[in-house]
């Protein structure tokens, strides 16, 4: 935690009032109460506001996208940063979802009230089956195999002529009211961002934890290693289906762009930047990114390179992330102290 | 007859494509996801050389080549020292660096025209009743030229065996007294050298595209991977069953369904065997 100089070094110490807040848990002031409460209020209450205080359409549709990203900034940082698996194929997720729901809604004629949840558990049942015999795997060699599906799946889709071809999936009912349209996806982001939290500081968690930082210990402790990274990806899997699903009823359409690599690109990015491993930070990291590279579209293709430089200044010189300096200084303070 | 010939074709065109990837990775566990933006980078810069300076063709993809490996060598020199041996980063910058060349390139003005470069030897001769061009002949001529100064270099010269120590084992090799760093400097180079080759030597058969700076990309990682991350003969084996089973499906399925042999090449391998067909199987790294 410290960097050293040649002279003298950087000290940092927890704050007293985060030890007696969150360490001992004895809450005796208004002023540790909202030391405590402060962070997620702001969260809560910014995120249930934001469509209030930006009422115009465009910007509607940006927060809509957002969150799409956020959930799957969400579900790429629980399964990379707490199970271990460095998932790079988030359009895959997508591309499930969105096409189950797409299916749905057009041959079957159910409304999208239906159809998300359908697409959210079937979804992420068909990818949890389809990304079985990869579980094994291990570091770079899952991050390439998942890379590659959905790439293999829109060429399949392409060659084939199925689900619509190069056209897609086209006349898909949308949302009958702007505001549950916008609030859905919000209140899915707090309760899954929320959700997924409490989980990995359950005993499961724990056991994922164990998996990420040493697999073969998990396994000598008689647990099936294969077993919880199949529930770990069953609920990434399901998160980036539901934001799938999401995005078809909001686009009306579901096509081959699904499954292009930016769904697998921006979230990664959001996580890096906004502090790997901490769950907030991706979705503040998507919150910080998309409206970036919307307000930079008259540039056309050169915000993709100024978002790749964005990123690749991250990874290079702040690779913990904007949430984990926050932290950082929120809960400590440093000094400068002689060596 | 035919699939014959244009199977060996495009077997070492991918052969090709996947030494410089097979040769950064192989040396320093880098896996440079910037290959195919250095692809299409050095076509852009020889059609530079040649159309902008009128420099002699030849000359000019000299010095494209140098030139490329150049970046390669300052991409490695200043973004990827500093994240070495943490394996998401190396994907995200890598591919960052990518992206941001091929989608410059793009905004740059390299759209929507057609960029070529000419060939060679213009002119078409025939093999067995079937015609092929020039072009593609010294393509194989090279890809064969260059897996064969590969072998000599890595067996032969100081270098070269400094890198084959380090693709083996870089503590021990660091024990002997080789500089790490220098020698995945050296690899990086190198491997965008011979991307850079491999783009002068193709890209004359077609147009330069952008696009194609993915495709390269995927049809390496695929090579590689199906030959073993790392072995360099192993790919260049594993370019000819890929490029074999391609033109076998253009001919028996249709063109659509190049691509997907290649990718179910490379998901098949990974769960089948991840270390590749050549690969050293490394048992406890890559799987549970």
């Amino acid at each position: 935690m410290t960097e050293s100089s040649d002279q003298r070094r950087k000290e940092r110490l927890d704050r007293g009032i985060k030890v007696r807040s969150e360490g001992i848990y004895a809450l005796m002031s208004w002023r540790e109460l909202s030391y405590l409460f402060l962070p997620r209020v702001v969260l809560i209450g910014g995120l249930l506001i934001l469509p209030l205080v930006m009422p115009s359409m465009y910007w509607q549709r940006v927060i809509s996208i957002v969150c799409i990203y956020a959930l799957l900034a969400l579900s790429f940082d629980f399964l990379a940063h707490y199970v271990g698996l460095v998932s790079l194929g988030g359009a895959f997720f997508i591309g499930t979802g969105s096409y189950i729901a797409a299916i749905l809604n057009t041959s079957f004629g159910l409304p999208p009230i239906l159809t998300i949840p359908i697409a959210t558990l079937l979804g992420a049942v068909i990818c949890t089956v389809l990304l079985l015999p990869c579980l094994p795997l291990r570091g770079v060699y899952f991050a390439i195999v998942t890379l590659m599906y959905p790439l293999l799946l829109a060429r399949v889709i392409e060659a084939l002529d199925i689900l619509g071809g190069t056209d897609g999936i086209l006349g898909i009912e949308s949302f009958t009211n702007r505001w549950m349209e916008q609030y859905f996806i919000i209140v899915m982001v707090l309760f899954l961002l929320f959700g997924t939290r409490r989980l990995v500081n359950q005993d499961i968690g724990l056991v994922f934890r164990a998996v990420k930082d040493n697999d073969q210990s998990v396994r000598a402790s008689g647990i099936s290693v294969t077993y919880y990274k199949t529930i770990a990806v069953f609920i990434a899997s399901g998160i980036g289906c539901l934001a799938g699903a999401y995005l078809v009823h909001l686009y009306m359409w579901a096509g081959l762009s699904t499954l292009a690599l930016d769904f697998s690109i921006l979230p990664i990015a959001a996580t890096v930047i906004g502090g790997s491993g901490t769950l907030v930070g991706p979705v503040l990291g998507a919150f910080i990114l998309v409206p970036i590279s919307e307000l930079l579209r008259a540039f056309g293709t050169l915000r993709i390179v100024f978002y790749a430089l964005i990123l690749l200044g991250f990874i290079i010189f702040r690779s913990e992330g904007i949430m984990v300096y926050g932290q950082r200084k929120y809960h400590q303070f440093e000094k400068w102290i002689k060596v | 007859m035919q699939i014959l010939i244009y199977g060996t074709i495009n077997s070492v065109a991918l052969a090709l494509f996947a030494l410089g990837f097979a040769m950064v990775y192989g040396v320093s566990r880098l896996p440079n996801f910037a290959h195919g933006a250095l692809y299409v980078t050095s076509g852009f810069i020889t059609w530079s050389f040649v159309n902008s300076l009128e420099l002699n063709y030849f000359i000019s993809i000299l010095l494209a080549m140098l030139v490329t490996g150049i970046i390669g060598a300052l991409i490695y020199q200043f973004v990827l020292i500093r994240i070495r041996g943490m394996e998401i980063s190396e994907i995200m910058a890598t591919y960052a660096i990518g992206l941001a060349i091929l989608e410059g390139l793009r905004w740059g003005g390299f759209r929507g025209m057609t960029y070529t470069l000419p060939a060679f030897i213009e002119g078409s001769t025939e093999i067995a009743g079937i015609s092929v061009d020039y072009q593609r002949l010294l393509a194989v001529g090279i890809g064969a030229a260059v897996v064969a100064v590969l072998w000599w270099f890595t067996h032969y010269t100081r270098v070269g065996l400094a890198l084959r120590g380090m693709a083996q084992d870089e503590r021990a090799a660091m024990m002997l007294g080789i500089d790490s760093d220098l020698m995945a400097l050296a690899a990086m180079g190198f491997g965008s050298m011979l991307a850079a080759l491999a783009a002068v030597v193709l890209l004359p058969l077609g147009n330069i595209v952008v696009e194609a700076g993915y495709n390269v990309l995927i049809l390496a990682i695929a090579v590689c991977i199906v030959g073993g991350l790392g072995s360099w003969m192993g790919a260049v084996l594993a370019a000819f069953i890929i490029g074999f089973a391609q033109i076998l499906t253009v001919v028996y399925l249709g063109a659509h369904y190049q691509m997907v042999v290649a990718l179910l090449a490379i998901i098949i391998t990974l769960i089948l065997r991840p270390s590749g067909l050549f690969g050293r199987q490394k048992e406890l790294e890559e799987r549970v």
